[in-house]
């Protein structure tokens, strides 16, 4: 293990992160919030002397990044982020116990969205855009910003694609064009461009420009931290339709926008994942339409609030218009289900993702047929390529990893004595990354009254969650941290 | 809005120019190289590192897997003669291809089809049958390939060259031919034992240049109270007319090679042979396959072709080793050519060439005194990135660059423009970067081997050597 290579990585986020937080310091200046400015104060020259002393220590090192490096350096720079993007809230008082922040750091980071802050609306402005800016920020992933600006001489090697695959959810992670620093940068074009139009779509409605601001943000990285304690109920029907065409939008995977920016519409429109990731998204709207009609008024109400919900959730942002807690019971299981499955590949969702889901579906079909026909040899196909073995054994490994630690993390949260409802949609939220689950986490409750161990571990999951599960287990392995 | 995000990234590169006052960014070149082999992987590692766009096209994925762990560059598995693929690699916006694929009929079919699909793309073909070799330049015609390589002709050349000058272990030719940059070594009765550089001129009694030398291993650019020592190896700057001086005040010996033995019958072997045949020399060809004897006997019949074991000592003995004036090992095994060179030098063989096909443990060869070490993957590749620095920004680039010392220092070739800085300046006036020489001036057919006083004027040709890791780009680079 090359310490000195991850204290330099590490180091250039930390200074990267700390550049960020400015924005939420001058706003707390603008809104004359003493208190809020020394907290965001402190975070920045904290993060930034770590950030420059870590530098330093480690600056006549090159840059070379192997598969364990790379799969650390995303582990621990999550991990640091986190803690160090938690310290304004603790040092302002907003959030004063520690765990807590840490809890609301993650889970925006992670685009989470699930909040153990009770009023919402009692927070500063700073800190309500330092919430939402997380989840921006989450969503692409911290390290692939870093790679677009990739500071220094040093050229990237091939292993910094284990910094994207690690981060950039999804199978089978490629790159768009040869060059990392330029994939990064058009992901991350794509995204800004995409944000730009979120938000202006919002400033149109009955948003102030403050608000459109960090919903954007929110709906971006499909996160899902609102301003309001009734998330988006409060707000008119234009946003909330709005929101779910832009939550959609976010959960398509970003290589199918690139595509269609080069004009290969063709291409974007027999993506196998995008075909299931739609028909998925209509069905469930459907369903839970038919299931929900005695509730609301219209037929029009009707299916916003269903289509609302189910885009909020298969994008595993988290956004609610309406309690859907008190939905009945085959609604709020379709909810449960896309939770686990989540949107697509290479977008900024959480979960096992579409393509996923189809990989290991074609894979089962092929294995069932093979039972029947023992001597057949059959080759799984994923948008017309042939799909190599060593995908598929990675898909299953993966499925067998996310089933463990589900079940582990469900054990341990049901310690908390909560009910059982509760215990499994905590678990599920958080790993999916979506925020509210149902009974006491709901869309209208919130994490604060779940014991220090419950939160412990569904810190642990929101960051497994989001980096696809490996990265932190491998911190917990020997083999990992063992000198070669 | 959509020059928002573009507004943001020129933001971000003017902060990131002012962090670190680097100079306006590099013209990279976007470049496919079909067939992940030897040659490609060190293409591949050696356009990377200049920032190229690469993608890489090969049959074999696991092949491709590691490529793309190792260096940051795009892969595309199929066959690279195939459309479909080549439009995957985006053969359309691609300004280089390079085929070098085990098999000539498939390169030349994916340059000739990259070329249709994309008329303006640079074709570089590597064609190795020697069947092929005397029809190269109407093949470039016909198929419209603007760069033919033949790695074991290249080679052989190159051999060719050594053997005309021994004592030299390395040659690389600057300006049309008429410098040069020679690899000595320094014996345990050379003169130059324990002399201080600036006393070297009048001991060689012609005007030369150490450009760099190389001590256990390390490269380091001397200046003139550098003593050397024995065992190191200097890489002197000459004209090229000055070599047979130089050889002679050296006290070493240049006899014209009349006996050359070849081991191994590859390609290499038959390229060498007809050549050196052609210049009288008598070459002895030691080949173990009798088929491959056969036809080396039909096609070379000025050479003796025997069948038998290169690694026999009885045989080489008995074939005359001791007597041969050089010795030249091509066969296709690495092992088997460092050990028959080896019981050469024992010998007592003047000159022993060594091929080797993995250059990676280069310092591992040169501790064991094996003489020449001819590596025709580098060969290849240094001609292909010379192609492509060639179309890097035409003005100002280098024209032609050869890394010396085992690619720990490079020897670059620029020619002073209007652009360029210090001109007619004496040398002694300008501040170069650490670890930088101008080790030699070309105006119009005149070499000068510079001192203090020398000054360069427009239109020179300036050959300067840097030490490993910097690649100036322009002449202006080098300056402080």
């Amino acid at each position: 293990m090359n310490y000195k290579v991850m204290g330099k990585f590490i180091s250039q986020i930390l200074m990267v992160e700390s550049a960020f937080m400015l924005p939420p310091f001058f706003i707390s200046i603008f809104e004359g919030n003493l208190r809020v400015m020394f907290g965001f104060l402190v975070g920045i020259c904290v993060a930034l002397g770590t950030g420059m002393a870590m530098f330093w220590a480690c600056r006549n090192t090159k840059m070379k990044l192997y598969a364990r490096e790379g799969m650390a350096c995303v582990a621990l720079s999550w991990i640091a982020i986190s803690f160090f993007g938690c310290i304004p809230f603790v040092v302002s008082g907003e959030i004063p116990n520690f765990l807590d922040a840490l809890f609301e750091m993650v889970s925006g980071f992670t685009t989470t969205g699930a909040t153990i802050v009770t009023d919402i609306e009692a927070l500063s402005g700073a800190t309500n855009y330092w919430r939402c800016f997380s989840q921006w920020l989450g969503g692409m992933g911290v390290l692939v910003f870093v790679l677009a600006l990739s500071f220094g001489q040093e050229r990237a090697n091939g292993a910094t694609i284990h910094l994207l695959r690690a981060e950039s959810p999804g199978p089978n992670v490629g790159k768009l064009v040869p060059k990392m620093r330029t994939t990064a940068r058009i992901l991350y074009t794509i995204y800004i461009m995409l944000t730009a139009f979120d938000f202006m779509f919002l400033c149109f409605g009955d948003m102030s420009p403050f608000e459109a601001l960090c919903s954007a943000f929110s709906t971006a990285g499909t996160g899902g931290y609102g301003l309001m304690n009734t998330s988006m109920a409060g707000h008119s029907a234009y946003t909330q339709v709005v929101c779910t065409v832009f939550m959609f939008l976010f959960g398509v995977n970003f290589s199918c926008f690139y595509l269609l920016l080069l004009g290969k519409i063709r291409t974007v429109l027999k993506d196998r994942e995008l075909r299931l990731y739609v028909i998925l998204v209509a069905c469930s709207i459907v369903f839970i339409a038919i299931n929900i009609r005695n509730l609301y008024a219209g037929l029009g109400e009707t299916i916003r609030h269903s289509a609302f919900q189910v885009v909020s959730i298969i994008t595993t942002t988290g956004f609610a218009t309406c309690d859907f807690d008190q939905w009945p019971n085959f609604s709020k299981s379709i909810l449960l289900a896309l939770m686990f499955i989540g949107g697509c590949a290479g977008s900024t969702c959480g979960g096992l993702k579409c393509s996923r889901v189809l990989l290991l579906l074609k894979d089962l079909r092929r294995k069932m047929r093979k039972m029947v026909n023992p001597q057949r040899v059959e080759v799984v196909r994923f948008n017309f390529q042939p799909v190599s073995e060593d995908v598929l054994e990675g898909t299953q490994t993966y499925l067998v990893a996310y089933v463990a630690i589900v079940l582990v993390s469900f054990f341990l949260v049901a310690l908390n004595g909560k009910s059982m409802m509760t215990s499994i949609s905590a678990v599920a939220t958080c790993f999916n990354n979506v925020g509210p689950g149902f009974e006491e986490v709901g869309a209208s409750c919130n994490y604060a009254g779940l014991s220090v161990l419950s939160k412990i571990v569904l810190i642990f999951d929101m960051l497994a969650g989001r980096l696809e599960i490996f990265p932190m287990m491998l911190l917990f392995t020997r083999s990992m941290w063992r000198h070669r | 809005m959509v020059y928002f995000p573009l507004a943001f990234w020129i933001s971000i590169d003017i902060i990131e120019i002012a962090l670190l006052f680097r100079k306006v960014r590099e013209f990279f070149v976007k470049i496919i190289i079909a067939g992940d082999g030897k040659v490609g992987l060190s293409l591949t590692q050696k356009l990377a590192e200049e920032g190229h766009d690469l993608t890489l096209i090969d049959s074999n994925q696991h092949v491709l897997d590691s490529t793309v762990e190792r260096y940051d560059v795009m892969a595309v598995q199929g066959n690279c003669a195939a459309m479909r693929v080549l439009e995957k690699a985006e053969v359309e916006s691609a300004e280089i291809l390079v085929a070098a694929t085990s098999a000539d009929e498939v390169n030349l079919l994916c340059c000739m089809t990259a070329h249709a699909m994309n008329p303006k793309l640079h074709t570089i073909a590597r064609i190795r049958n020697p069947e092929y070799a005397a029809q190269i330049f109407s093949m470039r015609e016909l198929y419209a390939l603007s760069l033919i390589v033949n790695p074991e002709n290249q080679a052989a050349r190159e051999i060719n060259r050594l053997i005309k000058y021994p004592g030299f272990l390395q040659r690389d030719v600057f300006a049309r031919s008429r410098a040069e940059i020679v690899e000595l070594r320094v014996e345990e009765d050379s003169r130059l034992k324990d002399v201080p550089l600036y006393k070297l001129d009048s001991i060689v009694n012609c005007k030369v240049l150490v450009c760099a030398v190389s001590r256990e291993g390390v490269t380091s650019i001397p200046n003139g109270d550098f003593i050397i020592k024995e065992g190191d190896r200097l890489f002197v700057t000459a004209p090229s007319e000055a070599l047979t001086v130089l050889l002679k005040n050296l006290g070493i010996i240049t006899k014209k090679a009349k006996r050359v033995m070849i081991c191994g019958g590859g390609r290499i072997c038959y390229y060498l042979a007809d050549d050196l045949a052609k210049q009288g020399i008598n070459v002895q060809i030691i080949e173990s396959d009798r088929k491959r004897c056969e036809e080396l006997a039909q096609q070379l019949p000025k050479v003796s072709v025997i069948n038998g074991d290169a690694s026999n000592q009885y045989l080489l003995e008995s074939e005359g080793v001791n007597d041969c004036d050089a010795l030249v090992t091509v066969t296709g095994m690495d092992e088997m050519n460092l050990i028959v060179s080896l019981f050469a030098k024992k010998c007592g063989v003047g000159q022993v060439i060594t091929k080797v096909s993995r250059s990676d443990s280069n310092s591992i060869y040169e501790s064991l005194e094996l003489g020449s070490i001819i590596c025709p993957k580098d060969l290849c590749c240094n001609t292909i990135v010379r192609y492509v620095r060639s179309m890097q920004n035409t003005t100002g680039a280098a024209l032609t660059v050869h890394s010396i010392a085992d690619g720990q220092a490079e020897a670059l070739e620029f020619v002073v423009d209007a652009k360029t800085d210090h001109v007619a300046e004496p040398l002694r006036a300008i501040r170069l970067k650490k670890n930088v020489l101008i080790a030699c001036i070309t105006r119009r057919a005149k070499i000068i081997i510079p001192d203090g006083d020398t000054k360069y004027l427009r239109g020179d040709a300036v050959i300067v050597v840097v030490k490993g890791g910097m690649r100036p780009l322009q002449l202006n680079d080098i300056f402080e």
